[in-house]
């Protein structure tokens, strides 16, 4: 079937009404893979007699309503070609029956992320999965997101969605201490989306989707459902401080522009301003995560109006926390940087060589591009050189590579 | 992560090719064909494509006033490209399984061929995000 792109005047109001409407039907038939598919088509429905006949005065339960009859004539289908008993499609006749509710738990919306961003999933599925169901996107914007054809994102998500029917975890509300469990993974796949789309946004791609603004608006949505989780706002902080540098890390010809040489003018003072408030609240609740904690660096970052106000000392002591809270390579990485602004790039390389024979950097060209900069703060050229080049031999983004083999240049040159 | 995994041949393994038996390349037919199905089956399939031989290949050098300067003639040992796919897929682990998979297409007397197969990462225009 063909998908359609959700353009004007129902765009926004369909995007929204997607996940609350799956959500509502999967609940209801339990059954998250063929809801997905009955949504679709009531959507495409909603497309097609929509603007003739205008936008019904409760579109969620028009939505809902469509969406339960094409599940319940699927499932007379099935039942006939199967030719089953006589109490299965009683069953069917009662969901039939069922009167549509007006009113929606928000928990549905909530409950349909848990189930997208599923720990039986990889990441690229969980991502493909939440962008679709919740997220509201067609496969085909998907598939245009991450450069891939539309056929490969809908097996993609297809799989997924057999994996989660497969693992036997019941579409249901999670309980307290499963959402607890769960959460890291839904939190993990927003993080994923927004640093997918950041990373992609450099230059002109306009052809793209910009998955970046979705992630910060899907995370916008889970802070509302959980409006008293700090870590959910604190990643939402993470993503508007980070997102608010954006117009001023790249230049006209789609180079990179580091932290340190970028324009500051160019930076979103509104974004850094709500990123601060929400990060404000989050850590006044007094549990303090890896979200908070990179939220807070990068307004430490944000704050400083020119690089050399930098709070290097007040960054430094937010890694070590960090490092203790949520260990790994990077944060290492990140935290050698800090300590070689505070202490000198000797004490800086120190520290990189605790990950010299660590498994999860080999052959992972920042330490090598971390080391050339520390190298080349300490007046030894040469080596500096070396580790430019190998790490852009090693990195897999062009603009990376044209930055690394710039910076090799210009010390090769001196 | 993107990859591309291509196949690559000398003159003589051409040729070889050519003198397969029909049951063989039927066989080798049917390998490719359930190769790429399967790629796709799994969600990680961008694109594939198979090239004109060693004998259809030129080497094109620009001339004094930018013209073509067209060579045909290569030495017996230059490795060519047969073909290749590009797949998307969670890390080069990935990758290389699959390459070992393309590796057993099946040769002369349906015996897998295990011939080399290149694994590539293919560079994106996106940055690191660093974050």
């Amino acid at each position: 079937m063909a998908e359609h792109s959700y353009d004007a005047p129902f765009e926004h109001l369909l995007r929204e009404l997607a996940p609350q409407v799956l959500g509502a039907v999967a609940r209801r038939f339990r059954d998250f893979s063929s809801a997905e598919d009955a949504v679709q088509e009531a959507m495409i429905a909603a497309f097609s007699q929509w603007p003739k006949e205008g936008v019904p005065e409760n579109p969620r339960g028009w939505l809902i309503q469509v969406a339960c009859r094409r599940m319940t004539d699927q499932m007379r289908s099935e039942i006939a070609r199967r030719e089953r008993e006589t109490a299965v499609a009683a069953e069917a006749e009662t969901l039939a029956s069922l009167e549509i509710e007006a009113d929606m738990d928000p928990d549905d919306t909530l409950n349909l992320l848990f189930m997208c961003c599923h720990p039986a999933l990889t990441p690229s599925s969980a991502i493909a999965l939440t962008l679709r169901a919740v997220g509201g996107l067609t496969t085909a914007e998907i598939a245009n997101a991450f450069l891939v054809p539309e056929a490969t994102m809908a097996q993609r998500i297809s799989r997924a969605k057999q994996t989660i029917k497969a693992s036997g975890v019941p579409f249901g509300l999670p309980s307290q201490t499963e959402r607890i469990e769960r959460l890291p993974a839904v939190l993990h796949v927003l993080y994923l989306i927004f640093s997918e789309g950041y990373a992609s946004s450099i230059g002109s791609h306009l052809q793209r989707l910009d998955l970046a603004r979705e992630a910060i608006r899907l995370t916008r949505n889970t802070k509302t459902l959980l409006p008293d989780n700090a870590e959910v706002a604190g990643l939402l902080a993470l993503m508007l401080l980070t997102d608010a540098r954006r117009a001023a890390r790249s230049g006209p010809a789609e180079e990179l522009i580091p932290l340190d040489k970028q324009d500051r003018s160019l930076w979103d003072r509104a974004e850094i301003s709500e990123g601060i408030e929400l990060l404000t609240a989050a850590l006044a609740k007094g549990s303090v995560g890896m979200y908070q904690l990179q939220a807070a660096i990068a307004a430490v970052h944000d704050e400083a109006a020119r690089v050399e106000g930098t709070d290097w000392p007040q960054i430094l002591a937010l890694y070590e926390l960090l490092k203790r809270v949520a260990p790994s390579p990077m944060v290492t990485l990140n935290h050698a940087i800090a300590a070689a602004m505070v202490h000198g790039p000797a004490q800086g390389l120190k520290l990189l060589g605790a990950l010299d024979n660590d498994p999860r950097m080999a052959g992972h060209y920042r330490l090598d591009a971390v080391r050339a900069h520390l190298l080349e703060k300490t007046g030894d050229y040469e080596a500096a050189i070396k580790h430019y080049r190998t790490a852009a031999a090693c990195t897999t983004s062009i603009p990376e590579r044209n930055y690394l083999i710039t910076q090799a240049a210009r010390l090769a040159g001196d | 992560m993107k990859y591309i995994l291509m196949m690559t041949g000398k003159q003589s393994d051409f040729e070889g090719y050519a003198r397969l038996s029909k049951e063989d390349l039927q066989a080798n037919v049917a390998f490719m064909r359930a190769f790429s199905q399967d790629l796709k089956d799994c969600g990680v399939f961008v694109s594939t494509e198979g090239f004109g031989w060693p004998s259809e290949a030129r080497l094109v050098r620009a001339g004094k006033n930018g013209e073509p300067v067209i060579n045909g003639i290569f030495p017996e040992s230059k490795e060519f490209l047969a073909g290749y796919w590009i797949i998307d897929v969670e890390g080069p682990e990935q990758a290389y399984g699959f390459a070992a998979r393309a590796s057993q297409a099946p040769a002369a007397g349906g015996m897998p061929a295990n011939m080399p197969i290149e694994v590539r990462p293919i560079l994106t225009g996106r940055a690191d995000s660093g974050l």
